[in-house]
């Protein structure tokens, strides 16, 4: 069997990473003959409809009063007991889930097995559980590659985003729901959730379908001021480098890299950015890139769908005069 | 409080990366080190917490002798003494590096809170944090952003879905943080002085080899077409339009 760690999204429904997720773990289970389950915190809700278009014929619920709005490490302790009394050949969950992500690193801790963090592919050797398996993970925020072999007989594996469709698969007959109420000592000490908040709504640098982001050659952080003229005219929000975050000009939330947010915009402008590899792996995922720096051999440049060669202050006022002239604003 | 702060020393890699002939590693001979901007965010937490409530702030990295550059690094940006833990066996494995790292934590005095960052730079497992937990029975929360001391606890800010969510932990308690979680400090002169000088305690640790083996890296394949210069300086602002026009962003 392929476990399956899933979770809702804010009113209830499949969250997208899950429907990816679960299109990932079809396709493990069938070259490995098993069936996929799928396990989720809380009631059953929609979930069973979600998954019986999705070919799941078997869903877990992880039910206990310490999982009411739990820490993450608390779930991995209900999923090891999971783990531990159906002994799956495989337990993924999505990258992209970050608290799914978490509860897997407790779980393979308290199953005593190894996590494959970041994967793109799982391949089952040809004997199934008897064997290694092979995973390719990313590294390095995705500018390299792993392949690694992944040796335990539960295998704990997260998946990074891309290339499974989140669509309806093979519909399975009918869902059955098994809940699973773990044992959790109260006494062990866990974090509690206290409080939680909302975040100002509007478009994020993660969704945006246009950054204009601007590194070192923005110069200041007035500079930015024609970099949110023009990000404000294609309907983008502004990004920014290390540099910038580092030098105080931009807060951190704007930064696109590594240790920032991975973006994949229709328009990534890459204003005064060298395009240094932690930053190179936070927008590669871009449609396209335009990028304006003085240098011609800057990394970015040469990486770009285009580019234009100069000062960022002389270029940007002009392409702003030039939208505005075209679109009449 | 005493802080504890888990650090790796990963390679500083410019826009092309080499690798070793059985590719197996990525090519090192001519690149510096450092440390990843999460466990700078760390660093920096701990010589705050400990500035605040009359604690400490320690370093500790699992690695041979080279890595204590990186222990004096983040002794130059305030931490107060640091900890090597030599474990030839690790070898970059979470599973490895994290038993060495329990090891080392039961071995020292006891500290209120160990960080981590949420992912070290170049492996990027996100787990050795959770891993040390774990195995000593703490509260753990990753992806923090907020870290405010209590009374007997701590509370741990991440950022979750679309809001924001406040866990608190009692003491003895684990983070990982992002960076974001302050704006570190550059190192003072004081700072380098003092990190010269600063003994490294150093630990053996001889964990079991973990179940997750590198068999080789390799570089993601690239599709990119060759870059079309559009111009140069203002002049090329009306080639830049079309082509904006062109991808439907400027109508
Ligand atoms: C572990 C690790 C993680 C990191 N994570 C991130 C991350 O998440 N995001 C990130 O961005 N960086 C990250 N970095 C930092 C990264 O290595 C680079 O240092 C950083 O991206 C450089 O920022 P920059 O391009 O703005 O500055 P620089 O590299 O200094 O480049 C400035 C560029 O601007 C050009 N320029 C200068 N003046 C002008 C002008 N007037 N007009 C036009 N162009 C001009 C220059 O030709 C140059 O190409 C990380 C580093 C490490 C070690
Ligand atoms: N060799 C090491 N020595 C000390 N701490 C480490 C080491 N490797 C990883 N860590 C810590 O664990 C965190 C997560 O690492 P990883 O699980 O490899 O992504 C890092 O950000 C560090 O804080």
């Amino acid at each position: 069997m392929v476990l399956a760690v899933i979770t809702r999204d804010g009113d209830g429904a499949l969250s997208v990473a899950s429907a990816e997720l679960l299109a990932a773990a079809r396709g493990l289970a069938d070259e490995l003959g098993d069936p996929v389950e799928a396990v989720a915190v809380g009631a059953a809700g929609d979930l069973p409809d979600d998954l019986a278009k999705r070919g799941v014929g078997r869903l877990h619920l992880l039910a206990h009063p310490l999982l009411d709005d739990p820490a993450p490490a608390v779930v991995g302790e209900a999923l090891a007991q999971l783990v531990a009394a159906r002994r799956p050949a495989a337990v993924l969950a999505a990258d992209a889930d970050a608290d799914a992500a978490e509860a897997m690193a407790w779980a393979a801790a308290e199953v005593g097995a190894p996590l494959a963090t970041a994967c793109t592919a799982i391949r089952p050797g040809p004997r199934g559980r008897d064997e290694p398996w092979v995973v390719t993970r990313e590294r390095s925020g995705g500018i390299l590659l792993e392949d690694a072999e992944l040796t335990a007989p539960v295998r704990f594996a997260t998946l990074r985003p891309g290339g499974h469709s989140t669509g309806e698969t093979a519909a399975a007959a009918e869902v059955t729901v098994e809940v699973l109420v773990p044992e959790l000592d109260a006494a062990v000490p866990r974090a509690r959730l206290v409080e939680r908040g909302g975040r100002a709504a509007g478009t994020t640098l993660a969704t945006a379908p246009v950054v204009v982001a601007g590194g070192r050659g923005v110069g200041s952080a007035e500079g930015y001021a024609v970099l949110e003229e023009l990000a404000g005219l294609l309907g983008g929000v502004v990004g920014c480098s290390r540099v910038a975050t580092n030098n105080g000009w931009r807060p951190h939330a704007d930064q696109v890299g590594l240790t920032g947010t991975r973006i994949s915009p229709d328009l990534y402008v890459a204003c005064g950015i060298s395009g240094a590899t932690q930053h190179w792996v936070g927008c590669m995922g871009a449609r396209a890139i335009l990028a304006v720096n003085t240098d011609p051999e800057a990394p970015m440049v040469t990486r770009a769908t285009w580019a234009v060669i100069g000062d960022v202050h002389e270029v940007l006022p002009a392409v702003v005069a030039e939208v505005r002239r075209r679109s009449g604003r | 409080m005493d802080v504890l702060v888990c650090v790796k020393r990963v390679p500083a890699v410019g826009a092309e990366i080499l690798l070793t002939p059985d590719a197996t590693a990525i090519d090192t001979r001519h690149l510096g080190f450092t440390l990843g901007p999460h466990e700078e965010c760390a660093v920096e937490e701990a010589a705050r917490l400990a500035a605040r409530t009359g604690g400490s702030a320690g370093v500790l990295t699992v690695g041979g002798p080279e890595t204590e550059e990186q222990l004096r690094y983040a002794v130059s940006m305030g931490a107060d003494h640091a900890v090597r833990v030599d474990a030839p066996g690790a070898d970059g494995d979470p599973e490895a590096v994290a038993a060495a790292i329990t090891d080392a934590l039961r071995a020292l005095p006891p500290y209120d809170l160990v960080l981590f960052g949420a992912a070290s730079a170049d492996a990027g497992h996100a787990q050795v944090g959770v891993r040390v937990a774990h195995a000593l029975r703490r509260p753990v929360v990753g992806g923090v952003k907020g870290i405010e001391p209590g009374d007997g606890s701590v509370s741990l800010r991440r950022e979750a879905g679309d809001g924001v969510a406040v866990y608190e932990a009692p003491l003895p308690a684990v983070a990982a943080v992002l960076e974001g979680l302050n704006l570190p400090r550059y190192p003072t002169i004081k700072g380098r002085l003092r990190a010269k000088k600063v003994p490294v305690r150093v630990l053996d640790a001889a964990p079991p080899a973990g179940n997750l083996r590198t068999r080789r890296l390799r570089h993601r394949p690239e599709a990119r077409a060759e870059t079309v210069v559009l111009g140069r300086g203002a002049a090329a602002a009306p080639a830049v339009v079309d082509v904006l026009v062109d991808a439907g962003v400027v109508r």
